[in-house]
């Protein structure tokens, strides 16, 4: 999957969701992705070159990477 | 059902709750208050002789036919406009009121032809059974006289003839324009006996007057005046079967009439509770796509798409099909295998799409048009509310003081709703509309909005919240609903939020371009005018900040407490006719049917145990993703029923580059469409008048669809996915879609008391349907949101990241129009045509004439993503620096320019803006012409190319 395009769509949530609070903020964009990306998305992203996310999204993909990991095991 | 035209009262009913009892030719009967002596008399089984009455519009009292008697009263008043009385005692056959009506049908067919064995509507025809009622047997003043006689027809309209001569002049189509319409295009001309039907003006016939087509005309006209041109040619249906319309959200019902298998006309039933015995020229009039040449009606495959498609028999194509889907799920993996229902088909057919997907593909990866058109209103209404749909019925809307229209242009893509709209409005109902263009609710005849707040596209959540802002500063938030019904700490953080002075009117002005006093204006007026009801559409929706739209939208009707009675609410209206169903019945990547997730393992064994598979537990691929992930390799069978993406969806180049890249990709569908240009297998579909099955409307209101005629393609779609399925090894045994619905009202709690036994005695039912609403719910959130609090969302506008410049100065809007259908597949072959032959740019005088555009000339309109060109039309209904055009026509194919910008939520496209530069052209751009001897290449069949080398 494109790394530019799923960057910029969790970029989108994040500022989408940023009005919210920090912290609601990064919550809500974890459990957005986790929600609604497929597993070769979410694994493009986490595998992928993370520099472009903003803040919010790159602790948020933090999160979904904890989400996954705790699904592998 | 044999044929026999349903019952007409004469006049409408009464709605009081107060009943009259009154006696009618000895007979006791009680009705309600203000009901007419003639329907009371009909609704006691009697037939008052009519001829200017009819139960859709109002009484007229002026063929002076239904004379009655009444005790005590002077005189013989017409009994269509005398109320009931309590007490009354009415004779309505009397010596005295036979003669007086023969003596008035005598005059009138003095003045009108007799040539009824020929008539087109012998056996049909009011004036005729009327005679006969009365006893009409001579004319004593002869034929001689000066006359009506021998005028030429107007055979304008593709669909229906008027033939002055047969015209009585009981003006019950002028009135059922007026009335049941609401387009007031009709009139009488002159007076006295030179009066006569006029279209509109005295140069108009019906095609160019104002008249839509939409047959409430032909409805009402009690002669072979206004008559469908499909009854003269194939003469009077033997039968009728109700079933329902396949073109948008409204879902209109219909008695299909019939000789044989042949559909002679569409008559809109009177019973049917989303139309009201209302239509439009789609449902009513363009079915002849049906029976069209184009139509595809025996399976084809080919290697490539570079060749020819080959002609083979179903056992053929569902083998070859079923191991390229096994050889290519071998090769790698369930996750590159994948499908789109169709918002076309019913709900049996879009559950067993989803089902093959999920359990004989082996994935999640199944979405389906709503996609592109109302997903943020599932993400929206789900987050707000609790559940993904409209809050209301439409007849709510005849309770509505103030109606809030945004992003939706009811009259075209809505029309039989808009028509109820528009009733409303005229009795007195304020509007407000928010729309870039000044769409034809603004101002129309004897309708005109309080408010037009023409903003910039782009800028919806900017403008909603500035009306909340308006709304919770003023001091005109409702509190004690809010403090009951939503929660309350979640309120104080969205109304802090709103009241900051950033969220004004006036500071958002230079944004929205909406002028802040009539900002505020339409925020008091929504707010204090009483019941208000927003309706919106796909102008809210496919934004960059669509499921934000609908939000902000469910934040406006909480923080006013119009929600959970009559005449107040959020709805949507929905395009497709089945849409609403579609996304019930679990198409969606990440969820089952009833919207719940595939990841809650207690809601994925309720279908495990069912189907005996395992589910994927992970969401599945979103159409775009789809693409994307084509494009990327790791996405390979595509099984598309029903929908045309290449045409409809976003950036054509890019879909064109996404299905390229697939190695199987099946259409089922009616037409050789513009994505089968990029199949491998073409499977015939069926169309509505062929298959058994259910739709559910923008109400929830779950309708049957019956099968009127044998499919031309051997098989209904369902039949074609279940003969998938088994081929996959599926081992599924359904004999009629009443067993799929079985299964769906097992699997899905909204649906547990919907079934088809039900659905055929009671007509319709609204889900939620199940122990806690056995009869359906009209209005939702009556007692108390589905999620427990009505939950407010902060809405912040972030601008779009397609940005207009100067070298894309304008911005680009799109819509529908009233004759034509999304991408025309259907009405582009039918008559319709008459009315929209091509797609057309809006643009207006001023960006015109910077450019030496003028009206007619072609056009070419580019953007980042592509270029398309079309002819232009000059007009102020778009604002300076907006164009606006349609996407019903492959030529002009609108989507190569259209972006990927997509909703931040659902990925619902951005297709309400792009920047874009118009140029004046001299025809199409080389991608037209490329695209266009690609397809025609592309659609070659073998068995014709033999055939033509043979010659």
């Amino acid at each position: 999957m494109d790394i530019t395009r799923l960057t910029y769509m969790a970029n989108q949530i994040a500022r989408n969701v940023e009005a919210r609070g920090h912290d609601i903020a990064v919550t809500d964009t974890a459990t957005h992705i986790i929600k609604f990306w497929d597993p070769r998305m979410k694994a493009a992203m986490l595998n992928g070159d993370r520099s472009g996310l903003s803040p919010i999204a790159a602790e948020a993909m933090q999160k979904v990477e904890a989400d996954v990991a705790a699904k592998a095991a | 059902m044999g044929y026999e035209s349903q019952a007409d009262f004469g006049t409408p009913a009464s709605t009081s709750e107060k009943m009259v009892t009154l006696t009618i030719d000895g007979r006791s009967v009680t009705v309600p208050e203000g009901t007419s002596v003639m329907r009371a008399a009909a609704e006691c089984g009697g037939s008052i002789p009519k001829l200017c009455a009819t139960d859709s519009v109002k009484s007229f009292g002026s063929c002076r036919l239904c004379l009655v008697e009444i005790d005590g009263a002077r005189g013989t008043p017409a009994s269509c406009t005398t109320p009931v009385g309590e007490g009354m005692n009415v004779h309505t056959q009397t010596p005295r009121l036979q003669k007086l009506r023969k003596g008035v049908m005598e005059l009138y067919i003095s003045d009108h032809p007799l040539d009824c064995l020929t008539c087109s509507d012998n056996g049909d025809c009011e004036l005729q059974d009327n005679a006969a009622a009365v006893g009409l047997r001579d004319v004593r003043y002869g034929y001689s006289g000066e006359n009506h006689m021998g005028l030429a027809p107007d055979i304008s309209n593709p669909y229906f003839d008027f033939d002055p001569s047969k015209c009585i002049v009981c003006s019950r189509c002028v009135r059922a324009c007026d009335e049941v319409q609401g387009t007031l295009a009709l009139t009488i001309d002159g007076r006295g006996f030179g009066s006569k039907v006029s279209a509109g003006t005295s140069l108009d016939d019906f095609l160019s007057s104002e008249c839509v087509s939409c047959g409430a005309c032909v409805q009402a006209c009690p002669t072979a005046t206004l008559q469908e041109k499909s009854m003269k040619e194939i003469g009077k249906p033997e039968r009728a079967v109700v079933t329902t319309c396949a073109y948008c959200g409204v879902g209109c019902t219909f008695r299909a009439e019939m000789r044989g298998e042949q559909l002679v006309r569409m008559v809109p039933w009177k019973d049917g509770k989303a139309n009201r015995g209302h239509s439009c020229v789609k449902g009513r009039f363009a079915w002849g796509y049906a029976n069209h040449q184009d139509r595809i009606t025996k399976p084809m495959i080919r290697k490539s798409v570079d060749d020819p498609w080959q002609v083979v028999s179903w056992d053929e194509a569902i083998a070859y099909t079923a191991s390229e889907i096994k050889r290519l799920k071998d090769k790698h993996g369930a996750r590159a295998l994948g499908g789109i229902t169709s918002s076309r088909c019913t709900n049996e057919e879009s559950f067993l799409v989803q089902k093959i997907i999920r359990a004989g593909f082996g994935s999640n990866n199944t979405d389906t048009c709503a996609r592109v058109c109302h997903s943020p209103t599932g993400y929206g209404l789900s987050t707000a509310f609790g559940t993904s749909a409209g809050t209301q019925d439409f007849d709510s809307v005849m309770d509505s003081d103030v109606i809030l229209v945004i992003g939706a242009n009811p009259t075209d893509a809505h029309p039989v709703f808009a028509s109820r709209m528009k009733r409303r409005i005229r009795q007195g109902a304020k509007l407000i509309v928010i729309d870039p263009r000044r769409i034809d609710l603004v101002r129309s005849a004897h309708i005109e909005a309080d408010y037009h707040l023409p903003l910039q596209p782009g800028t919806n959540v900017a403008v909603l919240t500035a009306i909340a802002h308006v709304i919770v500063t003023e001091g005109l938030a409702n509190e004690a609903f809010i403090k009951e019904r939503c929660d309350w700490d979640e309120y104080q953080d969205w109304a802090r939020f709103v009241s900051d002075p950033k969220n004004s009117p006036e500071f958002l002005e230079p944004v929205t371009k909406v002028k802040a006093e009539d900002l505020r204006g339409a925020a008091r007026l929504y707010a204090t005018g009483g019941n208000g009801a927003i309706y919106y559409g796909l102008g809210v929706t496919e934004h960059s900040q669509g499921s934000s739209t609908v939000l902000a939208i469910a934040n406006l009707a909480m923080v006013t407490g119009n929600i959970g009675r009559r005449g107040v609410g959020v709805n949507p209206l929905r395009g497709q006719n089945n849409v609403q169903g579609s996304c019930d019945m679990g198409s969606f990547p990440h969820e089952l049917s009833g919207y719940r997730h595939v990841a809650d393992a207690t809601v994925r064994k309720q279908f495990e145990d069912d189907w005996g598979v395992t589910l994927d537990p992970e969401p599945g691929l979103r159409i775009p993703n789809m693409l994307d992930a084509a494009v990327d390799g790791t996405f390979k069978v595509l099984y598309c029923q029903g929908e045309d993406i290449l045409q409809s969806d976003p950036n054509t180049h890019h879909v064109a580059a996404g299905l390229k890249a697939m190695e199987c990709v099946i259409v089922q569908d009616l037409f050789l469409n513009e994505t089968a240009n990029y199949a491998h297998i073409f499977l015939p579909g069926s169309t509505f008048l062929e298959k058994n099955g259910t739709f559910t409307n923008a109400e929830r209101r779950i309708q049957l669809v019956r099968k009127v005629m044998e499919p031309a393609n051997g098989y209904e779609d369902w039949e074609v996915t279940q003969l998938l399925a088994n081929a996959l090894g599926c081992g599924w045994d359904y004999t009629h879609p009443s067993q799929i619905l079985d299964e769906i009202a097992r699997l899905t709690p909204t649906f547990t008391g919907v079934s088809w036994d039900r659905l055929d005695k009671e007509g319709s039912l609204q889900w939620p349907v199940n122990e806690k609403f056995p009869d359906g719910s009209p209005i939702m959130h009556v007692n108390g949101f589905v999620r427990g609090k009505g939950k407010f969302v902060v809405t912040e506008y972030v601008p779009t990241d397609e940005k207009t410049g100067p070298r894309f100065p304008l911005l680009l809007t799109t819509g529908r129009i009233l004759s034509q259908y999304n991408v025309g597949a259907q009405t582009r072959r039918t008559e319709n045509t008459a009315w929209h032959p091509e797609d057309i740019l809006e643009i207006h005088p001023i960006d015109a004439e910077d450019r030496g555009v003028k009206d007619g000339d072609w056009v070419k309109l580019a953007s980042r993503t592509g270029e398309t060109t079309l002819r232009a039309l000059i007009t102020d209904r778009v604002a300076p620096g907006v164009v606006y055009t349609t996407f019903h026509h492959p030529s002009a194919q609108v989507n190569v320019v259209t972006t990927e910008y997509s909703d931040w939520a659902t990925n619902c496209p951005e297709y309400k803006v792009t920047a874009v530069q118009i140029t004046p052209s001299n025809g199409p751009t080389d991608w037209q012409e490329d695209y266009a001897s690609w397809a025609e290449r592309s659609r070659r069949i073998k068995a014709e190319i033999t055939a033509e080398a043979a010659e």
